[in-house]
């Protein structure tokens, strides 16, 4: 400031320089906190975009797709003797039923080729369906029934408008004239679309129609019900004795840094490990709920450890003076006190835990649980997936209708996360207490 | 007679001796009255009967477990006729055994049974039907010895809770060191099976070799596939992904970051930050979906119509997306680091009149930068251990290549194709899957020390 000016110029005081700057400066304000706002937002609409695409994709795989036709239950094909005998019933042939149905239907149709493009209108799976019927009910055989029956999978995409009907023939699934028979039954109020069951009831299929996530729901169930068995006793005792027991050593240092490192290793490694030790040396068998419980467990530790070390230290030394001091063991002091103080914050952990542990895939991939199992699994040491893999297989199969049922499961996939995501949060609200 | 039955058996005597032990410890003592005169209260007494009752005897069905199949196998296999095994290799001896086995359970035979097959298959049974029996013995008469053992030894002067708290402590102890044990085998497993690989392809091969074509011949005098196991374009890819990831998340992160511990009003932090974390706990097979279906396609009409030449499956697509991922990451450990930065720092740059985003830019951007850096590699290291997402919109050549636009391939992606197809389990390309994840767990943890290492010093400086 004692600078003395040159001679003639005006003085120049650093206000002046300041004002003369603050337009530049705050444009530059303006424009930093506008590029702040925009990745913020931008952030937030990849949520929306996420969210929107998946909901967009699989909303419509929540209904399926029926055809409505009068089928006669022919005495002669299903009861040739008369015997009314369940054996009999269940091994005849209700596929012929169908295909008569079918032809009556459409008696203009002759082609050996335009018969089984006809036939082929009509799920696989549609024979079960009628046999379920008979069997139920025997008084069918003989009378002619409308029949609500499940469509074929590229039926099911014409009829959601997945195939667009404007497209040149030779681009599309469903040919004209299949198009022209949907067009048809869609007149006589004959096709209708119903909520989903299978989709829920099944097992998977390479029939997408007849697919369904039942089976590795019950596979998620299963290994998570194991992960946790395992992964929380050893989680909160290992919290307990790191941080209430363990003396300040090298040893102790060691494991500290080994469980900050374990929660940064790929999840792949962990798929590694569950290969070369828990199957190819203690013979664990493969693509079980057992091996991949095993091995999300060692992936989930790390975070139930960590979050329980967090929820013990926030109990205030006082406690624990106050236990020691009316005679309470080391011991008794932490499972009486300490631990019902801190168990909110462990069990939050552990959920964060178990939702990590649901929506993994990558080392799961390893230990075989990519196998194609239809059967529902029935416990612990039965074949089975689990819904991210079966997400997975889904999203390589090759039939539009895959597509569909992917995001379906994706959105049941994410249910089930957001619900245990927001238990997590309304148990940290509701039990969070400030010392 | 499964063993889980046996499991619940053996926890109904553990809850009977702990009944037992308590009523035991009472009586000794002369009463409820009079149970001042215990060292410890019937409770531990009790709990120390159910341990003694318990751990011996599920010690020993875990051994059982374990060694059974082991021994009935030798067993029947020294009781085959020896023309049977002999000349035969390991491998087909242990097919043999297997065909005994499956002959024994009814499942499906590889083989037309010989009627020695089947008596060794008889046999199989006989001994199995005997040794679960025998479990089943030595397993409860081991639980009740124990039950009865305590029981001799309860008397009023028996410290119990000490001895019970030393085993809960010996627990404790087990529990934790558990995180030691995933480490130790983790390293073992990768480093054995890399070390049979690097027996057979030089690691210089490995390392520096620009050609990967994993596919072994099957047949001896097959041509043309004899395996080429150079890296060198798996770390390319692996890195190019890593690199588009990087550069969508760091400066969404960041500058979300700035904007939302600095700017935002409280009430928009409060949903905006959770919101953005949701991105965090989708589970990245539904990141893979979105990749592979959405954004790839998207990604090759816009190229298309640009007049570029874009792979269906292209880095691009798998890098932009991985970043998406990535973006709670890096934002939530800047933020961290961000809230550290003490307000006297900032307080003191508005003194001296400058505005919040020179505030930001010039102070506390500098003195959080270590923080930044190490939540960056952390980020990175996530980015080169991602699976999910490559594997479903990554390709699976090798390309060794420079442009985003063309396909290309990852470690991680070739640990899952390696090793989930049909091959035996000692070839030459399920053992290049573990030199490969030997190479991915080192570097991450490489980067993860380093980051650690910077963040905790970090914080130091200002607590």
């Amino acid at each position: 400031m004692n600078k003395t000016p040159a001679a003639g110029a005006p003085p120049k005081r650093a206000i002046d320089i300041v004002n003369a700057s603050l337009k530049r400066r705050y444009a530059r304000e303006r424009r930093f906190r506008f590029i702040g706002l925009s990745a913020v937002i931008l952030g937030l609409s990849f949520v929306g975009l996420l969210f929107a695409d998946i909901i967009a994709k699989g909303h419509s795989a929540f209904v399926q797709t029926y055809i409505q036709l009068p089928v006669h239950f022919e005495a002669a094909v299903l009861d040739p003797d008369g015997s009314r005998n369940p054996e009999v019933l269940a091994r005849a042939n209700y596929q012929q039923l169908i295909r008569d149905a079918l032809r009556t239907e459409f008696p203009g149709v002759t082609d050996r080729r335009e018969t089984r493009t006809l036939y082929s209108m009509i799920s696989v799976g549609a024979p079960t369906q009628l046999r379920d019927r008979v069997l139920a009910n025997p008084d069918l055989i003989g009378t002619t029934q409308d029949v609500w029956l499940l469509a074929d999978d590229d039926i099911d995409m014409l009829v959601k408008g997945h195939i667009d009907r404007g497209l040149p023939e030779n681009q599309r699934r469903v040919k004209d004239q299949a198009v022209g028979w949907v067009e048809q039954l869609e007149a006589q109020g004959r096709i209708a679309k119903r909520f989903n069951t299978i989709f829920f009831t099944n097992g998977t299929s390479r029939e997408p129609e007849l697919a369904g996530i039942a089976g590795a729901l019950m596979g998620s169930f299963y290994t998570l019900i194991l992960t946790l068995l395992f992964a929380f006793p050893i989680g909160v005792g290992a919290a307990i004795y790191l941080e209430e027991f363990a003396p300040k050593n090298r040893w102790t240092d060691l494991i500290e840094v080994n469980i900050n490192n374990l929660a940064a290793v790929p999840s792949i490694v962990f798929g590694l490990l569950g290969l070369a030790v828990f199957i190819s040396v203690f013979g664990v068998p493969r693509s079980t709920p057992l091996v991949a419980a095993l091995v999300l467990t060692l992936m989930t530790l790390p975070t139930i450890i960590i979050a329980s070390r967090a929820a013990l230290k926030s109990v205030p030394p006082s406690i624990r003076e106050a236990a020691l001091g009316v005679g309470a063991s080391p011991l008794q002091t932490q499972i009486h006190h300490v631990l019902p103080l801190a168990m909110p914050g462990m069990l939050t952990g552990t959920i964060i835990g178990m939702a990590q542990a649901l929506g993994e895939t990558a080392p799961l991939l390893m230990i075989g649980m990519i196998a194609f199992i239809v059967e529902i699994p029935s416990g612990f040491t039965s074949p089975s997936t689990v819904l991210p893999v079966q997400i997975f297989l889904w999203a390589d199969s090759p039939e539009r209708a895959f597509v569909e049922r992917t995001s379906a499961a994706i959105m049941v996939l994410l249910a089930f996360l957001i619900l245990m995501n927001l238990t997590a949060v309304l148990l940290r609200r509701r039990f969070e207490r400030r010392w | 007679m499964h063993t889980s039955t046996l499991l619940i058996l053996v926890l109904a005597f553990m809850s009977l001796a702990y009944y037992v032990g308590r009523k035991r410890a009472i009586s000794t003592a002369g009463g409820v009255t009079r149970i001042n005169t215990l060292h410890s209260l019937p409770v531990y007494y009790g709990l120390y009967a159910a341990l003694w009752a318990g751990l011996p005897a599920l010690l020993l069905m875990g051994l059982w477990a374990g060694f059974q199949d082991d021994i009935l196998v030798a067993l029947v296999k020294s009781e085959l006729p020896a023309t049977m095994l002999d000349g035969l290799s390991p491998g087909a001896a242990s097919l043999l055994v297997n065909d005994i086995k499956n002959l024994a359970s009814g499942a499906i035979v590889s083989r037309t049974p010989t009627p020695e097959m089947q008596l060794a298959a008889d046999r199989y049974n006989l001994y199995n039907q005997f040794a679960v029996w025998a479990m089943w013995l030595a397993v409860s008469a081991l639980a009740l010895g124990g039950m009865a053992f305590a029981w001799l030894r309860t008397q009023p002067k028996m410290r119990a809770r000490n001895r019970v708290e030393s085993i809960f402590m010996a627990i404790l102890v087990i529990f934790s060191s558990i995180a030691i044990l995933t480490t130790l085998g983790i390293v073992l497993s990768v480093l054995f099976e890399s070390m049979r690989f690097f027996q057979e392809v030089s690691p210089l091969e490995f390392f520096f070799g620009t050609l990967w074509s994993p596919q072994t011949a099957l047949r001896a005098d097959q041509i043309g596939a004899s395996g080429a196991f150079g890296a060198v374009p798996l770390f390319t890819g692996t890195l190019m992904v890593s690199a588009i990831a990087m550069f969508v998340a760091v400066p969404i992160g960041l500058m979300s970051a700035i904007y939302l511990s600095e700017y935002a009003p409280r009430k928009v932090r409060a949903w905006a930050k959770p919101t953005l974390e949701v991105l965090a706990g989708v589970p990245t097979v539904v990141y893979g979906f979105f990749a592979a279906l959405t954004v790839a396609p998207f990604i090759r009409e816009l190229g298309m119509s640009m007049g570029l030449n874009v792979a269906s499956e292209s880095a691009l697509a798998a890098g932009l997306v991985m970043g998406i991922m990535i973006i709670p990451f890096v934002s939530s450990l800047s933020e961290d680091v961000i809230n550290a930065v003490p307000q006297a720092m900032r307080d003191g740059s508005y003194a001296l009149g400058a505005t919040q985003s020179e505030t930001i830019r010039r102070v506390i951007i500098p003195a959080a930068l270590p923080g930044i850096v190490g939540g960056i590699l952390l980020a990175v290291s996530r980015a080169i251990g991602e699976t999910m997402i490559v594997v479903m919109a990554a390709g699976l050549a090798a390309n060794l290549t420079a442009n985003p636009l063309e396909s290309v391939t990852t470690v991680t992606v070739q640990i899952v194709t390696l090793l989930t197809g049909d091959q035996e389990f000692d070839s030459a390309k399920t053992m290049a899957a573990f030199a490969l994840g030997l190479t991915l767990f080192v570097v991450t943890l490489t980067l993860n020390v380093i980051a650690l290492h910077i963040v905790r010093k970090y914080r130091e400086q200002y607590e």
